[in-house]
């Protein structure tokens, strides 16, 4: 029994902590959103060099093979930065799904590639994940259906208000795999996005959280902090609450991941549910207790705010996350 | 890199065994007619018998050392044995405020003469405590106590009034702050006191539902010989605090209470047909079961970290220090003020999978369980008022062991950082 993060896996945060903190991400994200994708993707070959890219990466096509809960430690930073690029589509659920599906030869051609950093891939899953995000600044972009896997071909980009989400609508390409094994290899993919994307809510959520103490702790009314006041006080608290129950959450659900697929589903899920409420009640909380400046976009939360409110509806909605919970508790209890 | 980490949730073949064995006892020897109401006098009598039974197997303090009557269990295994506890309905623990909110006290601050007093008679339930915290004047500020100790040969004399005192009105001693000083926090000790002795009154109160689960006691001139001083004079405050995490925390009220009631609440939600019907109360049960899950999770956490905690450990990783790490799970382990956020996070969990329980039952709600013979009537629904009682007794749980509200000032304060309040 283990369910805390171990010491090597705070020592592989820390570093992508220090690597992202270095990089002047806000910065990198701006130039991302106005079509300058260069530092973006110099930034991604660094996380390559971390290993992160290839965490989802079999061994045998030049990955690390790691634990799910590695990719949630390094997703949860990822999130915590902002990162821009597709983290939940090139380093969780295209790895899983290429593996699923068992087919040599696309293996071959894409898994050393996406570990190595040399290609950043995105797909769609329509209707979970209707466009392909930053399709037209990667190289790889592939369309998933319930028993058929494309290549996409990117049509017009769709505004997000996310603006470092650039949305691509991708129309069917060549076809790469169709057949019974296509339908679970989407099934795995969906659960490995749907836990990065958790993940990534978290790290978000905990990076408005400490912006949001610094802030409170900063800003005088009334001639002392604002975070002096129980009403600012007692919302923080249950930000803190709800981040601090929603971790266990995410672990288990790597661990269901590796171990224990016919909970898989029913996990996943409820880290997704637990994430997202957490990160959204943050981001609320923040932005009321920044009041007007968080409002501006010169204080720089829009890009952790804007981030949560796509990411806490991609990947499976609360509602159809809440309905596999359904199905799985009703199964159980009936059974 | 290399591959970084595992994580499991597999328990070990030890661990395993200790659960089989605890459900194996348990199902044997759980009373199948639920005991009476343990405020009464046959409760009373018979809630005590069950522990004298728990202890003779040895089950009744497993994660106290065995000098004491416990079998030294490791904090993950005394989860487990909570889970089964609860998930085996059986008896409510008549000396829960000595087992979980004294022992501990005692362990950290007791003399070993303490100890050997008072520990092995509280494991078998020879005596029963009760809480003796509140006053009349002092609720959520617990430092504005007025009961005095006085000075006298080889002991104290204790005067004032106590309230809300759980378990007061059978209870054979009590535990409590009481004034010896006039600094308000380092002008308090920690006495025990029985409460048959000379001057003491003790006055039940009956509860929302009638029972008298609580009680005043009012001390006139009782004595306490030295003896039954917890810790150091004056200091009271600090070894009430040292300690006020296992009220507030995994101890005073288990995962497994909430993970058998989740359990339970997910039956009678499909026993009753409502998973197929109303959209809304099922996003509430989903709601409750993630919650309780959530715990039921994160207490494997803070449990494995404990025991991880008591081999020495490697220094913390260089390149996090410019994050506050008390937000994260592993930064609060050990502390006290963490488990205030516990302790709100299974208080509103318990009323809220209480509240869905009787809005599934609908009409049968105020009966407290749906009548015998319904067709939606669960197999094990023996206990008709169960979900009635537990929702009343889950709504103090975000008043007692310091409200809702001083916790979220104290993890704001204590967790969070934030200035303190003026107050």
């Amino acid at each position: 029994m283990k369910l805390t993060p171990s010491a090597e896996q705070e020592q592989f945060a820390a570093a992508l902590h220090a690597m992202l903190t270095e990089a002047d991400i806000p910065a990198v994200a701006r130039q991302w959103a106005a079509d300058d994708p260069a530092p973006g993707q110099a930034l991604w070959r660094q996380l390559a060099e971390l290993g992160v890219t290839g965490l989802a990466v079999p061994a045998r096509w030049g990955g690390l093979a790691a634990h799910p809960a590695d990719l949630v430690v390094a997703c949860e930073e990822l999130g915590h930065h902002a990162l821009p690029g597709p983290a939940a589509e090139s380093i969780a659920a295209l790895p899983v799904l290429l593996t699923a599906l068992g087919d040599d030869a696309l293996c071959e051609t894409w898994l050393p590639r996406l570990a190595n950093g040399e290609v950043i891939g995105t797909l769609a899953v329509p209707p979970h994940v209707p466009y392909a995000t930053d399709a037209d600044v990667v190289s790889l972009v592939l369309r998933a259906d319930e028993q058929t896997l494309r290549l996409g071909v990117p049509g017009p980009r769709l505004r997000s208000v996310d603006g470092t989400r650039r949305l691509v609508e991708v129309a069917d390409g060549a076809l790469l795999a169709t057949g019974p094994a296509v339908g679970p290899a989407i099934a795995h993919a969906l659960n490995a996005g749907a836990l990065a994307c958790a993940a990534q809510l978290l790290g978000a959520g905990h990076a408005l959280l400490e912006t949001t103490l610094r802030y409170a702790g900063q800003r005088t009314q009334f001639g002392q902090p604002i975070g002096q006041f129980q009403a600012v006080k007692h919302q923080l608290a249950d930000v803190a609450i709800g981040l601090e129950f929603a971790r266990p959450l995410l672990y288990a659900a790597a661990v269901a991941l590796a171990d224990h697929p016919s909970t898989a589903a029913r996990d996943v899920s409820a880290a997704k549910v637990a994430c997202a409420d957490a990160a959204q009640r943050a981001a609320r909380t923040a932005l009321q207790v920044h009041g007007a400046i968080g409002y501006a976009r010169e204080s720089g939360l829009d890009s952790w705010l804007t981030r949560i409110w796509a990411l806490a509806r991609t990947w499976g909605t609360q509602s159809w996350h809440r309905d596999r919970i359904r199905t799985a508790l009703a199964t159980g209890a009936l059974t | 890199m290399s591959p970084v980490g595992t994580m499991n949730l597999d328990l070990d073949n030890e661990t395993r065994a200790f659960r089989a064995e605890v459900r194996s006892w348990l199902a044997t020897n759980v009373p199948t007619t639920p005991l009476p109401p343990v405020e009464t006098p046959a409760g009373d009598r018979a809630h005590r018998a069950w522990e004298r039974r728990l202890a003779a197997a040895g089950l009744s303090v497993v994660s106290w050392p065995t000098a004491y009557g416990g079998r030294d269990v490791s904090p993950l295994q005394w989860l487990i044995f909570e889970e089964e506890y609860h998930r085996a309905r059986a008896p409510v623990r008549i000396n829960q405020n000595g087992l979980f909110l004294l022992a501990p006290t005692l362990f950290t601050h007791g003399t070993a003469e303490q100890r050997a007093r008072l520990l092995p008679r509280m494991a078998r339930a020879d005596d029963v405590w009760a809480q003796a915290w509140s006053e009349p004047e002092a609720g959520s500020d617990l430092a504005g106590i007025r009961s005095r100790a006085v000075r006298t040969d080889g002991g104290w004399l204790l005067s004032g009034q106590k309230t809300w005192s759980t378990r007061a009105a059978r209870a054979d001693h009590a535990f409590g702050l009481f004034r010896t000083g006039v600094d308000r926090h380092r002008g308090l000790t920690y006495l025990m006191f029985d409460l048959r002795a000379a001057g003491v009154t003790v006055r039940p109160i009956q509860q929302v539902g009638g029972a008298a689960g609580f009680a005043e006691i009012f001390l006139d001139q009782v004595f306490v010989p030295d003896a039954d001083v917890l810790g150091v004079v004056d200091q009271g405050w600090t070894v009430a605090m040292s300690t006020a995490g296992h009220e507030r925390g995994l101890s005073l009220r288990s995962p497994g209470r909430f993970t058998a009631a989740a359990q339970r609440l997910v039956r009678l939600w499909c026993q009753a047909g409502a998973h197929a019907a109303d959209p809304g109360l099922s996003d509430r049960v989903v709601a409750g079961w993630i919650a309780a899950r959530a715990y039921q999770l994160h207490s494997y956490g803070t449990a494995t970290q404990e025991a991880a905690d008591r081999t020495p450990e490697p220094p913390p990783p260089p390149g996090r220090a410019d994050r506050p790490a008390q937000t994260g799970s592993t930064a609060l382990r050990g502390s006290g003020h963490a488990a205030s956020m516990t302790k709100v996070f299974w208080s509103e969990l318990d009323v809220a999978l209480h509240e869905v329980a009787l809005d599934l039952l609908g009409p049968y709600a105020e009966i407290g369980g749906l009548p015998a013979n319904s067709a939606g009537r669960a197999d094990d629904a023996g206990d008709a008022d169960a979900w009635l009682d537990g929702y009343l007794f889950s709504l103090a749980g975000p008043i007692y062991a310091g409200t809702n509200e001083i916790q979220r000032t104290v993890i704001a304060e204590r967790v969070l950082g934030l200035p303190r309040d003026r107050r």
